[in-house]
């Protein structure tokens, strides 16, 4: 049985991530590469602000496998990039992700909306299917993850960027409620 | 127009600093007429030849990036044309062997085979130039310009298969072809 969402008088208020954070935690890694299609959750807080940022250059692709190619090919000579996108682009993206980031062993990094989960829910205890099984499918496939969804867990970022650069491997951020631009 | 005579009359415009990416027949081709390090051969996925130019070239814009694709992968992967005319690069030349058939799958035909116009949609795409090539010699006319020119210019060359070269499927997905592609990027 699939759970409803509560109606919106009813959802509990919870606080949500910095943009102007998680943008100062990505140039704090060295990343100046921003490769990205629009996401309705992080359209707002990071991507418009992104976009008008001069320590930033942003590419927009038209589909999300470009960006894990370009994403990859950049790190050739180290050149530090961040894919944007929304789960559905993520799913999309797995035969590129699996034979670019894992089989050829490049740090491939995503940002990724969970667009349609519940701000005050869990991503695995979601209403939403395709949010639902987000976790599980990056587990299956053996990538690092983590949860961006309170204010302060933008701290992990560099960090995260870093460890995925040293061991050449991908790592995906899921962004769990919509970043506020401040 | 065969496929390794086009390859080969492009062999004496590349540059010992040109990065080269290539997929597939073109990638095999490719490797036999012209083994060099800075040939990028690991693309991972059908349609990504040009998505990997495109990244070589915004983060090596002291470089030529040249795409050695092939139709049934950009047919897999057509947003590039837009993406790539729009990321502001001026160092990419790609380069389409049009050949209208999925050729290491079988050659079975592409959809609109008989009808696909590709240098039509890179001109709609916004590419700084367009050519479509039949003929061997407007081939060999053609490509010092268009490796003259600001980029990105888009090339169909319209051929059938050449000598056959052996696919070593090992090789372009192998740590050692990454390795040394690395190596050679970054050695200056």
């Amino acid at each position: 049985m699939v759970a409803s969402a509560l109606p919106t008088e009813c959802t509990p208020q919870v606080k949500h991530p910095s943009g102007a954070a998680i943008i100062a935690a990505i140039k704090a890694a060295g990343v100046g590469e921003i490769v990205a299609l629009p996401d309705i959750v992080t359209s707002d807080g990071l991507l418009w602000p992104i976009s008008r940022d001069p320590e930033l250059r942003l590419t927009r692709i038209c589909k999300e496998d470009e960006g894990v190619s370009i994403c990859g090919a950049m790190s050739y000579n180290s050149t530090r990039a961040i894919l944007m996108m929304q789960q559905t682009g993520l799913m999309d993206s797995l035969n590129a992700i699996r034979a670019i980031g894992v089989d050829y062993e490049l740090p491939v990094v995503m940002m990724v909306g969970l667009q349609g989960k519940e701000p005050h829910i869990h991503p695995d205890q979601s209403a939403s299917y395709g949010v639902r099984i987000i976790r599980p499918v990056l587990d299956a496939m053996e990538l690092s993850h983590s949860l961006i969804e309170w204010p302060g867990d933008e701290a992990h970022i560099p960090q995260a960027i870093e460890a995925a650069y040293a061991t050449s491997r991908p790592h995906i951020f899921l962004i769990g409620r919509a970043p506020e631009a401040s | 127009m065969h496929r390794d005579a086009a390859l080969k009359a492009l062999i004496p415009h590349i540059r010992d600093d040109d990065i080269v990416v290539a997929v597939y027949q073109s990638c095999f081709d490719w490797l036999a007429l012209n083994p060099r390090d800075l040939n990028y051969v690991a693309v991972g996925a059908m349609g990504q030849a040009s998505s990997h130019g495109l990244g070589l070239a915004l983060a090596n814009p002291d470089r030529r990036v040249i795409v050695l694709d092939g139709d049934g992968s950009l047919l897999m992967n057509l947003g590039t044309l837009v993406t790539i005319a729009n990321a502001g690069v001026t160092n990419l030349y790609h380069f389409l062997s049009a050949n209208r058939v999925y050729e290491v799958n079988g050659s079975h035909p592409l959809p609109g085979a008989d009808r696909v116009d590709f240098a039509a949609m890179a001109w709609a795409a916004g590419y700084a130039s367009v050519q479509r090539c039949t003929e061997l010699d407007q081939f060999i006319a053609a490509v010092p310009q268009v490796l003259s020119s600001t980029g990105p210019q888009f090339v169909a060359m319209e051929l059938t298969e050449g000598a056959p070269y052996p696919r070593d499927y090992a090789y372009i997905h192998s740590a050692q072809a990454r390795a040394s592609f690395r190596e050679a990027l970054n050695r200056r």
